[in-house]
């Protein structure tokens, strides 16, 4: 029955040995002390698997076959939906090695240890970041809104262990690494509307009922709701990112009226459902995300990310190492870390519209022109595509709202979830049941 | 070797007891552990609170909700019997050969070789603003603007119900209907029935059994059913489960744990009503 599965009681197995003596020797290269054991360090990672947990618009299988060619470990990706990944956030850690979750999801795991605090000495790539990261403001001075979860309030821990974060304070410990992010705004089929769209409060405007729609998220939808209506001077939120009770109130109470009055055609809650609204024409103006308005125009149907008055929905995520990584992966998991913003990545999603917490290092793997088009705002001269090759947009087009910082630079309020998450849940559970 | 034959009870419901203790029993009772206690920030705390049962009694929405299933429930149950009953009825009575019966069974079955997600998402293209139905009535001039309440309402609820559980009443209903010996049709016949009077007083109650069962498989479906009512109305009609879905999603379970209770113990009269009328066990041993 023995065979070399099992370890003989009491002994220690050849395996167990060559663990040890990997995880000392990766220790000892981790940590800079030896120099000059690009062999032994070759030898002892190639075994070495990473797990890297995320959703579908982050975690994407091509970045996780070029970081494994690139290091010489192998980092496996795995999409999951947000609340499994808090799931296993939460109950079986160990099931993931790297967590990729949207900012705010960090909230929820101050004083847990289930991820590793990465020191800001570590990270390689830290001092090029974008500052609104690291500063809270961006390069022209001004401040980032603070509106829900801006970057800077969820960037740092307030110590190594991760009890609680350090908002607002820079400090040397990073929930994570930036990674992937974007400003969103609501989609149009320029077609079918048939005038400029340049303020939220369209959304509810009567010309367009039946044929609006919402995203479906409570924490997301009520946002955008609520940018419609500041738009339109109906309220004035303290913080649209965290609404007091009184706020969701004052807000389901117009919105349940709307939707009695059929003014949307639907609340979408996965993102080919608000490609297949907008593409088959049954709504005209909804809440997007940038690849679906991509999805949309690749069928040849026009369809607009309209640059709004009052600003973008901005998100972003976080990359991290999980806690109970030691030794020779932990130290993958750090070199991963530090690949993961070195460009590769960033020259790839920047094809999708995303952006890279490191733009400088992304440039290096465009073409002049996908920079220009994707980061610069500038018309394009070839064909734009996407990382798989698909027309994304014709020579001559510019991309919808401009540039980086015309779009990043023009954020209203960050997703989020709020304090009173409980009762924005109940609350919307009102609205769409009315 | 003689086995006593309360041990040979005993080892034949063994089995399936333990599957339903294990993968049943054990799993409610810690549903309905959790529905009292209280939650934070994703996780349970474990301290005794009656307020998950008291938002679900005092919500208004939970009212709505029910009704809403109710009124789904209703609905598609009177539509599936009428349809499955009629294609039961048919493939019994009317065709003969029981190879040919097979072969219309299997067709009757064709739409179920595909997922439940493709099956749905496909009554898109036909009830949409610019889908197959609403094209056609514009181009042969019977409407002038397209039908809005076709797709993202009730009513496409309702088909998309009824299009995925019929089936589910024509099998046990079809049992049901093979058994009825034929020289009872005869006799009714012999004795000046017409044939109305002999589906209603011949076929309709002998398949009785049937259509109990096929109205316990409907109504749980509909009433445990979350995604038909989302991808049909848009998100914009609710079931009592796509409250209790919101919750688990906002990793809130306890209040998802005690509305669960809440629908099981419905759920469960319901059955327990439909028993009642038809004695199911009784019917089958027979």
């Amino acid at each position: 029955m023995t065979n070399d599965t099992t370890p003989p009681a009491g002994g220690i197995s050849r395996r167990h040995v060559l663990k040890g003596a990997a995880a000392v020797a990766g220790a000892a290269v981790g940590s800079g002390a030896i120099q000059g054991f690009p062999t032994i360090w070759a030898q002892n990672i190639k075994d070495i698997k990473l797990l890297h947990v995320g959703q579908s618009y982050s975690a994407i299988k091509e970045i996780g076959a070029q970081a494994s060619k690139d290091l010489g470990f192998t980092v496996e990706i795995q999409v999951v939906d947000p609340n499994t990944q808090l799931n296993r956030l939460l109950t079986q850690p160990k099931t993931i090695d790297i967590n990729d979750m949207e900012s705010f999801d960090v909230k929820r795991l101050q004083g847990k240890k289930i991820l590793r605090p990465v020191n800001v000495k570590e990270y390689k790539l830290y001092d090029k970041t974008v500052p609104m990261y690291t500063t809270g403001k961006y390069p022209d001075g001004r401040e980032v809104s603070r509106q829900g979860t801006s970057p800077f309030s969820v960037q740092y821990w307030a110590d190594k262990d991760g009890s609680k974060l350090s908002h607002y304070q820079a400090t040397d410990w990073l929930t994570g690494i930036p990674m992937i992010y974007n400003a969103d705004t609501l989609g149009m089929r320029p077609d079918l509307v048939g005038r400029k769209i340049e303020h939220w409060h369209e959304l509810l405007n009567p010309e367009f009922k039946g044929k609006a729609a919402l995203v479906g998220y409570p924490g997301i939808g009520i946002m955008d709701v609520a940018m419609a209506l500041e738009s339109r001077g109906d309220l004035k939120y303290a913080d649209k990112g965290n609404m007091t009770k009184a706020e969701i109130d004052k807000t389901i109470e117009i919105m349940i009226p709307l939707k009695k009055s059929g003014h949307f055609r639907a609340f979408w809650e996965a993102f080919d459902q608000s490609v297949n609204l907008m593409a088959s024409g049954e709504v005209v103006l909804q809440s997007m995300w940038s690849p679906a308005v991509t999805a949309v125009k690749s069928r040849g149907i026009s369809c607009y990310y309209a640059p709004l008055k009052e600003g973008y929905r901005g998100w972003f995520s976080l990359l991290s190492p999980m806690a109970h990584l030691t030794g020779l992966k932990a130290d993958c998991a750090m070199q991963y870390l530090n690949w993961y913003n070195s460009g590769w990545q960033g020259g790839f999603i920047a094809k999708q519209g995303y952006y890279s917490a490191v733009p400088e290092t992304a440039k290096n793997f465009m073409t002049a022109d996908e920079w220009g088009y994707w980061y610069e705002g500038k018309p394009a001269q070839a064909d734009i595509k996407d990382p798989y090759g698909q027309l994304m947009d014709k020579a001559g087009s510019t991309r919808d709202g401009g540039s980086f910082w015309d779009r990043i630079g023009n954020i209203a309020c960050w997703n989020t979830q709020m304090d009173e998450d409980k009762y924005l849940t109940k609350r919307w559970n009102d609205f769409v049941s009315a | 070797m003689k086995i006593p034959p309360t041990l040979v009870s005993w080892l034949q419901v063994g089995p399936t007891a333990l599957l339903l203790m294990f993968f049943f029993f054990i799993p409610m009772l810690v549903v309905i552990a959790v529905s009292f206690f209280d939650y934070q920030d994703g996780s349970i705390v474990e301290t005794f609170i009656l307020d998950n049962y008291r938002d679900v009694f005092t919500s208004a929405v939970t009212l709505t909700e029910y009704f809403n299933s109710l009124k789904f429930a209703a609905i598609v149950w009177a539509l599936t019997l009428l349809i499955g009953f009629n294609v039961a009825y048919f493939l019994v009575f009317h065709v003969h050969g029981v190879l040919l019966q097979i072969g219309l069974f299997l067709v009757c079955t064709v739409p179920f070789w595909t997922s439940n997600i493709i099956r749905m998402i496909s009554w898109l293209p036909v009830l949409g603003k610019n889908g197959l139905i609403n094209s056609a009535l514009i181009k042969l001039g019977i409407i002038n603007t397209p039908l809005e309440f076709l797709l993202y309402s009730d009513f496409a609820v309702i088909v998309g119900y009824v299009h995925l559980f019929t089936l589910f009443m024509v099998v046990p209903i079809f049992n049901s209907m093979a058994r009825i010996d034929r020289s009872l049709l005869e006799a009714a016949r012999d004795a000046g029935a017409g044939r109305f009077r002999i589906v209603y007083e011949v076929v309709l109650p002998l398949s009785k059994t049937g259509i109990a069962l096929g109205s316990i498989f409907v109504i749980t479906q509909v009433m445990g059913d979350f995604f038909v009512v989302k991808v049909m109305s848009g998100s914009q009609s609710t079931s009592v489960v796509s409250a209790l879905y919101n919750q688990v999603n906002a990793l809130q379970y306890p209040p998802a744990a005690a509305s669960a209770v809440c629908l099981l113990a419905v759920v469960t009269l319901m059955v327990a009503a439909i028993l009642r009328v038809v004695d199911v066990r009784k019917q089958l041993a027979s």
